[in-house]
């Protein structure tokens, strides 16, 4: 087989401009299309649509950040619900401590549901989140220092392939545990929420909505630069390796542990970002985020759209979930079964997930052209020339 | 006993066994600084193991590695041992399949093996040099932008001796290079790994006797784990012991 990567790279490349495009314009056209245009008018966006679609953003972010660790290092992570529920956590503890004295036991400082646990004091692990850049910081924290631990432990004893996966659903299936318990203090199994407010707006305004929703998509670009930064540095080049041959790479002279443990780091921070940004569009957060079936899912986004790609897990998410969306309305029986044949039918057609298939990718060059040409005809006078690079 | 201090390599009475197999049995071996050395041995005589030994891959049960005359290797891993100047060669060839053959050799580059230094590492003119040098004499300029797991296999060995070469390493260890390759190739490899032992110390396992043959160097031999002889090749051949080992199976 003669290998063409080189002409695949590129068309992921444009994939990817042109999606990033979009992205970065429907961050500015959604919002304003929602605000600004009158309901009645067909160009109106509905604010629950403004949400959902957020929803789906902070879903492609951690795909992303799956892709990562997977396509690129070759860590397949089935834990990554983990760090997304951590993020998540995190946020929603502040949103919390923000509704103050106006929960339904009108305590100012304990929450509703300490209050019904007769608790006299707020945990200690609960100080400081009233403070919107502590809790921030605990959403990048919380998760990395997790990320780290676990890393830490099973990349120095080489723990790899079939047997990380299962450890990392291990580690998420105990956070499920943990976190249903009352004693933890984290809601059990309600979790967190009846949220009133960030910085004083209210979640449920059109304005807040936006907001959140231009965030995710910023996110998004955030991410995706984040991680391209990361995969085409040498240190991205090392990571490849060490996909592609271990052994090769520590006998080359690199602790293959510490670059594991940089990525590993670094996507649960990518995936933190993601749940925090999740809580306060769907307005809950429980411990049901840690269940060990929705990480799996995430590999399945990834999986689909192309992993090793970027693009493809971004492309993979916002597809799966508009038509979870979709056949979950529209025929709620079938939808995991049709998960579950999608999945298959990826595996056995398109090992390589949708951009990671040559002639896919080129189909979606060919759109993508088109459109350029219908925007700008005068720029795209001969079809087959390619711009030098 | 040898005095060790002017040894690459000092191994005395190293032993490891797998699930009681002893695989490595009270073996020493002395390496001079520069030499270069053939190791011979049937299959199963533990030439891998030894080599897995001295990289830190596999941790003897008894017995002292030494590495230039002073720096005890049994207690240090992989990466350590690569870093102190010891390069390898696996048996089987082994390269970075999805990156080109230049990004092979540029991540084969010595130093810079942190994850720090690796994320705003940029190529200097010198290093890229470097590379061109190595390509050249691996004889790869022209699949410099190829994907490594589109080489032909002997392409693929000398790649790996190239990576190696880019390490710059004091020791290289060479698993079994000309397996698998044509007459011309094998010509081809003898020529490069006696051309580099002029400034390196070089083990070479290998079976193909006119291979070592053409090494012309002090060759040992192995068998069940320690060394039956040692000499010249044509003093080992004519040895009756090994000719019973070989011929024996
Ligand atoms: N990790 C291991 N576990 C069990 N047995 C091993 C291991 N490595 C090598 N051996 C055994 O040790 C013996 C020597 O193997 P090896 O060093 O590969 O031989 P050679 O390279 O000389 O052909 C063989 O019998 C092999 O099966
Ligand atoms: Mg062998």
């Amino acid at each position: 087989m003669i290998r063409q990567p080189f002409i695949l790279r590129i068309l992921q490349d444009r994939l990817a401009s042109f999606i990033l495009g979009l992205l970065l314009l429907s961050a500015f056209l959604v919002p304003a299309l929602n605000l600004y245009v009158s309901p009645e008018s067909a160009l109106h966006v509905p604010s629950y649509v403004v949400t959902l679609l957020g929803k789906y953003l902070t879903y492609a972010l951690l795909a992303l950040s799956v892709d990562l660790v997977w396509g690129y290092c070759g860590i397949l992570s089935l834990g990554h619900g983990a760090f997304f529920a951590l993020g998540g956590y995190a946020m929603g503890m502040h949103m919390m401590r923000q509704i103050g004295d106006r929960g339904v036991y009108g305590d100012p400082v304990l929450p509703d549901f300490m209050v019904f646990l007769d608790w006299k004091e707020l945990p200690w692990y609960w100080y400081g989140f009233d403070n919107f850049g502590f809790a921030l910081l605990m959403v990048l924290l919380v998760p990395g220092l997790l990320a780290f631990i676990f890393g830490w432990f099973a990349f120095r004893s080489r723990v790899t392939g079939v047997y990380l996966s299962i450890i990392t659903q291990a580690m998420t299936y105990a956070l499920l545990l943990a976190f249903f318990r009352n004693d933890m203090g984290f809601g059990g199994n309600n979790g967190l929420t009846d949220f009133k407010d960030i910085l004083g707006f209210d979640l449920k305004s059109d304005g807040m909505r936006a907001s959140l929703f231009f965030l995710s998509a910023m996110a998004v670009i955030f991410g995706y630069f984040v991680c391209k930064f990361i995969v085409e540095s040498r240190l991205g080049r090392v990571i490849i390796a060490i996909r592609d041959a271990e052994s090769r790479a520590r006998f080359l002279g690199y602790r293959v542990e510490y670059y594991k443990l940089f990525v590993f780091v670094v996507s649960a921070v990518l995936a933190g970002i993601a749940g925090a940004l999740y809580v306060p569009q769907v307005g809950i957060i429980n411990p049901s985020e840690f269940a060990p079936a929705n990480s799996i899912e995430i590999v399945i986004w990834v999986a689909l759209g192309g992993r090793g790609t970027l693009i493809g897990p971004i492309i993979g998410a916002l597809v799966v979930n508009y038509a979870k969306t979709y056949f979950t309305g529209a025929l709620p029986e079938i939808w995991l079964y049709m998960l579950g044949g999608l999945f298959i039918l990826t595996t056995l057609f398109l090992p390589k997930g949708i951009t990671g298939t040559e002639s896919i990718a080129q189909s979606f060059e060919n759109y993508r052209l088109k459109l350029a040409r219908w925007l700008r005809p005068h720029d795209f006078p001969d079809l087959n020339k390619e711009p030098a690079e | 006993m040898k005095q060790h201090t002017d040894t690459i390599l000092y191994l005395d009475s190293v032993s490891v066994s797998f699930d009681g197999f002893k695989a490595i049995n009270n073996l020493s071996l002395y390496i001079e600084q520069g030499e270069l050395r053939a190791i011979i041995g049937p299959n199963g005589a533990g030439k891998t193991t030894m080599m897995d030994i001295i990289t830190g891959k596999t941790r003897p049960d008894t017995g002292t590695v030494l590495f230039n005359g002073d720096t005890a290797l049994t207690e240090l891993d992989e990466a350590a041992i690569a870093n102190l100047g010891i390069g390898r060669k696996f048996q089987k060839p082994t390269v970075f399949e999805h990156h080109t053959v230049f990004d092979n050799l540029e991540l084969s580059l010595k130093g810079n093996r942190t994850p720090f230094e690796s994320l705003f590492f940029k190529l200097k003119t010198e290093q890229r040099d470097r590379i061109d040098d190595v390509l050249k004499t691996i004889n790869l300029q022209d699949a410099r932008n190829q994907e490594a797991g589109s080489l032909s296999h002997g392409q693929k060995q000398w790649l790996e001796i190239g990576m190696l070469l880019m390490q710059d390493p004091d020791l290289l260890l060479v698993d079994e290079p000309v397996a698998g390759m044509t007459d011309a190739e094998t010509i081809e490899t003898a020529r490069l790994l006696k051309d580099i032992s002029k400034n390196h110390s070089v083990i070479v396992v290998e079976h193909d006797m006119d291979f070592v043959k053409s090494l012309d160097c002090r060759v040992n031999v192995l068998h069940e784990g320690s060394v039956l002889a040692e000499g010249s090749l044509d003093l080992v051949q004519s040895n009756p012991e090994v000719i019973e080992v070989y011929l024996g199976r």
